[in-house]
């Protein structure tokens, strides 16, 4: 209770509290009230004040990312497109081949589909699980029989014998179920075969668990390259004299502030078989023939360390600034060798920068696009630029959904175990 | 009150100058999308600046990668900005399947008897014909390549390759050079066996392959020495010599040749003038006009007339180019495009 009325003694005080004659149990609610009610009307300000932020966060970010989540396990061309072959199909049992009954609504539905320019949607839908679907229901389409067709269920086999097949309507069935779980086991090289069971893909088809692991890899090694240089210069910058050390904090942050393609570019143009470290290398003869430093892995690792350098040092300088140097003196002077004395007093207290910085580090690695795109190979495709891929060209963005589904657990993931090791809130820049 | 009432009316007309209300002029501004580069630059000249001139309609250009993504966003959100866009092949014959595309009344062209099978789609006219082939650096090989043989020799010429990153181009090149009949190249790739020798054959450049996936890097690699041959767009190649003075020699043998096409976004705000513009840019005088800016082929032969002989012979079609020439089978690759493209990024990191 002594507490409260201290912390009460800065609130504005309404004027009937000092009245006298209030009994003394009554005064002590009231005041617990009123800075109950100060707190929530602070509270109701502060929220205020953010609104916009959140709306704003809420719609650019939230809303699209959640969007883009739920296509990985919707499937609404079919039923938006053939909502009555939908309906028949959710009815079949999955045995054999369909009755007349799913024919009959498929030619109905395909020359109406076609009127209407929605064919395309679905075979294209349907083209995601198996090649030439399309050309399927394409042909189908123009060579529909007349309307008075007695029975489709031949007029169509005889259009093409794949409709007599189980596999095509097994396949027709599944993009009517929604939601599925088709993307999602196809972003981990998956699928479910016609016994219903949850198979891998071909050896020769399959993409993404190797992205995956070149994604986390190349992050990793990212991450290491950037700590390793780093940290002397994060300590360097702390304990220099505050003029020298802003001056050479300049250096760390103009490329900061620099444009990413200028610096890609940059590093396209220093690496290349004719750029500059080439030429020097040849010309003090340490090489005879350009190095390949370019279109492979050695690239991506360059750029992406020049580019994740900033964030590294700022976090360990962050933390390092606060680290008085005279524990270091106290434990030399009891007789610790400036090495010990470093490692076992010094970089354990810089360990939540160095925590810090590879956190935030390692998780923007994970989604880059640009610097593996412009300095890469072949084999060094990461995640993002197969999502890239599925999202514009090959226009399937549930599949491009599922994969950034598992991208962003994996980034989850490592968020916890950040937090459980370092604590998030110690987390700052500058 | 004497002072503001001239400076409001001011301001309205402003306004409606801005908005473009204004009476002296009824000039709209379309907006275009293309694949930039060399290809933007010509275009302007030879078809946009014309029309331009013509009626007082102005243009607007961006430029993008090709792909459907933005076109399907736009027109699923209904706020299509884009008035006139750049198709390659495989994305006009999907997005005139998804309805992605104004229809497109071939009326407005007139007589259309002498263009080339297939260049009038229902959404669709083609802008011109291009071909991708391979160049080569000519100060680098005593010998020059002359074959696509050639391109997969390291032995007779040694040196970094660039190829297109996609499976749509590299597979077809790499059966040709295997000794397959170009007539026979879509047999073969339709069964697993022909694509496992087409990426059999791949493998012996694999580790001398540097890939790209914008246009203007093709003749850029060759330029930085990065690779001592290139698969590229000809036209490209085309305007790296003229332009910058390149020493690049273009080899014609196993060109892949396809369409391009200019489509009109569906609700496109100008659709109807987007449809006069594409009318414009399809008479003869306009293809023939193109070719004297990047050597693209038109796709009629009324056109073929007005063109110069020496500008003919760079032309893809032109006949001493065209004897091993390859038709890029648009239908096949958007039946097949997913499952390849599939086989060929797992190639790639194998």
């Amino acid at each position: 209770m002594n507490q409260s009325v201290l912390a009460i003694g800065h609130q504005p005080m309404p004027t009937e509290l000092s009245m006298p004659g209030v009994q003394h149990a009554a005064a002590a609610k009231a005041p617990a009230d009123l800075y109950r009610r100060a707190r929530q009307r602070a509270a109701r300000e502060a929220f205020l004040l953010a609104l916009p932020l959140l709306i704003f966060l809420l719609v650019t970010f939230v809303a699209p990312i959640a969007m883009l989540l739920a296509r990985s396990v919707q499937n609404p061309e079919m039923a938006a497109s053939m909502p009555q072959l939908t309906q028949v199909l959710q009815k079949w049992n999955g045995q054999g081949l369909p009755d007349e009954a799913a024919f009959a609504a498929l030619g109905a539905e395909l020359a109406a589909a076609s009127e209407s320019g929605a064919l395309g949607t679905v075979a294209r839908r349907l083209n995601f699980y198996q090649p030439e679907m399309r050309s399927l229901l394409m042909r189908s389409a123009r060579n529909l029989p007349d309307a008075q067709t007695l029975l489709w269920k031949p007029a169509l086999i005889e259009i093409d014998a794949r409709w007599g097949e189980h596999e095509t309507w097994r396949l027709i069935a599944r993009a009517t179920t929604s939601p599925t779980p088709d993307y999602l086991l196809e972003a981990v090289d998956a699928r479910v075969d016609s016994s219903g069971s949850i198979v891998p893909a071909p050896a020769e088809s399959a993409v993404y668990l190797k992205s995956f692991g070149q994604t986390i890899w190349t992050s990793a090694v990212v991450t290491l390259l950037c700590l390793v240089l780093a940290y002397p210069v994060a300590w360097r910058l702390a304990t220099l004299p505050a003029q020298r050390s802003s001056k050479l904090m300049l250096l760390v942050i103009i490329p900061f502030w620099t444009s990413l393609l200028v610096r890609i570019t940059a590093w396209y143009v220093m690496l290349q078989p004719s750029g500059v470290v080439n030429s020097v290398l040849m010309s003090l003869t340490i090489v005879t023939e350009p190095v390949p430093l370019l279109f492979n892995q050695v690239g991506v690792l360059i750029g992406m360390t020049h580019v994740m350098l900033p964030y590294m040092i700022l976090a360990i300088y962050s933390v390092m600034k606060n680290v008085p140097p005279t524990y270091m003196r106290a434990a030399q002077s009891l007789g610790a060798h400036p090495v010990e004395a470093f490692l076992r007093v010094y970089v354990p207290q810089t360990l939540p920068g160095v925590g810090a910085g590879c956190f935030l580090v390692f998780v923007i690695a994970l989604g880059y696009y640009i610097t593996p795109a412009l300095l890469g190979g072949a084999g060094d495709q990461m995640i993002s630029q197969l999502i890239a891929q599925q999202t514009n060209e090959l226009l399937n963005w549930g599949l491009a959904g599922a994969l950034s589904a598992y991208l962003m657990v994996f980034t989850v993931a490592f968020y916890v175990i950040f937090n459980r090791l370092v604590g998030i809130d110690r987390l700052r820049l500058g | 009150m004497t002072v503001r009432l001239p400076s409001l009316r001011a301001l309205t007309l402003s306004i409606a100058a801005l908005t473009g209300i204004s009476a002296a002029s009824h000039a709209e501004t379309l907006s275009v999308v293309t694949f930039g580069g060399a290809y933007e630059a010509a275009v302007k000249q030879a078809y946009f600046a014309p029309f331009t001139e013509k009626t007082k309609h102005d243009f607007t250009f961006e430029s993008y990668s090709g792909g459907l993504a933005k076109l399907q966003a736009m027109v699923q959100a209904k706020s299509v900005t884009w008035d006139i866009v750049d198709l390659e092949m495989n994305d006009a014959l999907r997005a005139c399947d998804e309805g992605l595309l104004e229809r497109f009344d071939a009326k407005l062209l007139g007589d259309t008897s002498d263009f080339l099978p297939g260049a009038i789609s229902k959404c669709a006219a083609v802008s011109m014909v291009w071909s991708s082939v391979y160049a080569y650096d000519s100060t680098k090989f005593k010998v020059a390549p002359t074959a696509i043989a050639d391109f997969f020799d390291l032995n007779k010429f040694p040196g970094k390759r660039g190829m297109r990153k996609s499976a749509k181009g590299s597979l077809e090149w790499a059966l040709m050079a295997d000794g397959v009949a170009k007539e026979d190249v879509y047999k073969h790739l339709s069964t697993q066996a022909g694509v496992d020798r087409a990426f059999k054959k791949l493998d012996t450049i694999k580790n001398q392959i540097v890939w790209w996936e914008s246009g203007a890097q093709a003749p850029q690699l060759l330029a930085d020495g990065a690779v001592s041959m290139v698969a590229a767009y000809n036209g490209r190649i085309s305007d790296a010599v003229k332009q910058d003075g390149k020493p690049f020699k273009i080899v014609w043998d196993g060109q892949m040749y396809d369409y391009e096409w200019w489509g009109v976004p569906k609700g496109a705000k100008h659709a109807k003038l987007a449809a006069e513009f594409i009318a414009f840019a399809s008479q003869p005088q306009s293809y023939a006009k193109l070719t004297q800016y990047i050597p693209y082929a038109p796709p009629r032969t009324k056109a073929i007339s007005l063109i110069e002989q020496k500008r003919l012979d760079e032309l893809p079609t032109a006949p001493a180019n065209f004897q091993n020439a390859l038709k890029v089978d648009a239908e096949f690759w958007t039946d097949k495009g997913d499952a390849l493209g599939k086989q060929f990024q797992n190639w790639l990191t194998r």
